[in-house]
């Protein structure tokens, strides 16, 4: 029965949690549609999320991309297949390693960032001191990080792409001898112009899960200081899990079959 | 009789199996400055959040100017928040903004005064509760004193009807508690307004005061102004005033 109890009350707030953040989405989309948008504190946290987490996207992605190449080129070109990895390297990243990675890593920068400093606002009253001014803390704190990550975590992308599949390039070039007119030549033919650009939707949907997940769990932190800890945690545990279901089920209704 | 600015009627509140208030009803009268003694956790905090309606009782209704305020959309609650000032007990300043933007930030979101018309007034206010050339300052670099009164000065910036102030003296030393207290007896008289304080500091409340209720247990159990209070036969009063350990308030 304990059991039973435990895994309902677990159920209920689930559905809780689905709802506030769901409300919270749609809150914000409200806004921006209304177009009451604070500009200058927008561009303020894209500025901020970019430095953030530049440069460890772009180590991550070019480690990635090295890897892959590496595992998969001298067995390519064991197989007589050399002139097929660029297209392997080149596909698999834009579809999936580009995006995910950067969202995971973009998670564990910038989404415990928001959720502690929402967290320590909501913990100093801060939150309370803008409802009594009559202001909306979605409208004055969510909206501009989100904005900013719908933004920003695209263009990351973008660069983690390049970065990518340019290591992969390297490493292929120097272990497997593939060169480099063979190598652009199969990811040309192989990656559509297209799925580049369904990679960098999921980006845009990852980049809503971070700031709305990251944002919910900032302005739902209870207890002090150790409450701000938990939020944080809870904030890129849960956006991270997210990321990699909406990613499954965004390859499967973008890719489907091909 | 004295006008009414706010009543709270019949008023419950839970935090889960938590009863905070029950069947608690209070009138604030207006122009005065009413003040809310009573010990730590009895839910002084919490009345104030039901004034300006940032926390809905689980039952009874709460009013302000004769509306029912419980029954109100979260857009009618933004408006209503415009006319009421809250210093909070930490002062609640924000961490990123420069005092003078702080102070700035209500009439730059809720007016369309030029920026140096919002300069003036900001300085001007900052001058009202004694702090001069901290605009450029960050909260972070201010006593505890002085960022007592940007709180203040940020909440009274618009000219509200009401201030509601959460312990305004806490922890802060006789000097300044003495300023303070002075502070909110100019303020209400400038804005010609109404002031809530929740107060623990006795004498502080002797000088503001014109009318002091008692929150105990989850009720008022004491209402009047300063004289009536300190004459109150009421045991519970009189422990809390003398803060004596013998008497019903258990320890
Ligand atoms: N958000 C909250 N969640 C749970 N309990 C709360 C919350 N806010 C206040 N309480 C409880 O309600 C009671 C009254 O709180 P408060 O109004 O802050 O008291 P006071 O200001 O008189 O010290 C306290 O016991 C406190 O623990
Ligand atoms: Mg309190």
């Amino acid at each position: 029965m304990r059991v039973l109890d435990e895994v309902g009350r677990g159920t209920t707030n689930v559905f809780a949690y689905a709802g506030g953040a769901a409300e919270l989405l749609a809150d914000s989309v409200r806004f921006i549609v209304g177009l009451r948008i604070r500009f200058r504190e927008t561009s303020d946290q894209a500025y901020l999320l970019g430095v953030q987490s530049l440069s460890i996207v772009l180590l991550t992605s070019l480690f990635t991309g090295m890897v892959f190449s590496l595992e998969s080129a001298v067995q390519a070109v064991e197989y007589g297949v050399g002139n097929l990895v660029g297209g392997a390297v080149a596909f698999s990243t834009a579809r999936e390693l580009g995006p995910m990675l950067s969202a995971v890593v973009v998670a564990g920068r910038t989404g415990a960032a928001i959720a502690a400093e929402l967290g320590s606002m909501v913990v100093t009253e801060q939150i309370e001191a803008l409802q009594s001014l009559g202001l909306s803390p979605t409208r004055m704190l969510v909206v501009p990080r989100l904005l900013a990550l719908i933004v920003m975590l695209p263009l990351l992308t973008i660069l983690a792409d390049i970065v990518s599949i340019l290591g992969g390039m390297w490493v292929a070039n120097i272990y497997a001898h593939i060169s480099t007119e063979s190598f652009v030549t199969s990811a040309r033919s192989v990656l559509p112009f297209t799925d580049v650009l369904k990679g960098l939707f999921k980006s845009v949907v990852f980049g809503i899960i971070i700031a709305i997940i990251g944002s919910y769990q900032g302005l739902q932190t209870r207890g002090g200081a150790a409450g701000v800890g938990k939020a944080t945690t809870g904030a890129v545990v849960t956006a991270i899990i997210l990321i990699f279901v909406f990613n499954f089920a965004l390859s499967y209704v973008l890719f489907g079959g091909s | 009789m004295a006008q009414v600015w706010a009543r709270l009627d019949d008023v419950c509140v839970r935090y889960g199996p938590k009863i905070v208030m029950q069947n608690l009803s209070l009138d604030i009268v207006e122009g005065a400055i009413t003040c809310i003694i009573g010990l730590s956790g009895a839910g002084k905090s919490t009345i104030l959040r039901l004034l300006n309606g940032l926390k809905k009782p689980d039952t009874g209704r709460v009013f302000v100017h004769g509306e029912d305020i419980t029954t109100m959309r979260e857009s009618e609650l933004i408006d209503l928040r415009r006319t009421i000032g809250f210093a909070f007990q930490f002062s609640a300043l924000f961490d990123s903004l420069s005092i003078g933007e702080n102070v700035a930030l209500p009439l730059r979101e809720h007016t369309k005064k030029p920026a140096a018309e919002i300069k003036k007034i900001v300085s001007e206010t900052l001058e009202s509760v004694g702090l001069a050339h901290v605009e450029d300052r960050y909260p972070a670099e201010l006593s505890g004193g002085m960022v007592k009164r940007a709180g203040f000065a940020r909440a009274v910036v618009t000219n509200p009807q009401a201030v509601l102030y959460d312990e305004p003296t806490t922890g802060l030393d006789p000097i300044i508690t003495h300023v303070l207290t002075d502070t909110i007896v100019k303020l209400r008289r400038r804005l010609n307004g109404t002031a809530v304080v929740v107060s623990h500091d006795l004498d502080s409340i002797y000088m503001m005061a014109d009318y002091i209720a008692m929150l105990f247990e989850g009720a008022i159990v004491a209402y009047g102004t300063v004289d009536e209070i300190r004459r109150s036969p009421n045991p519970i009063v009189q422990q809390f005033l003398q803060g004596s350990e013998v008497g019903p308030i258990p320890i």
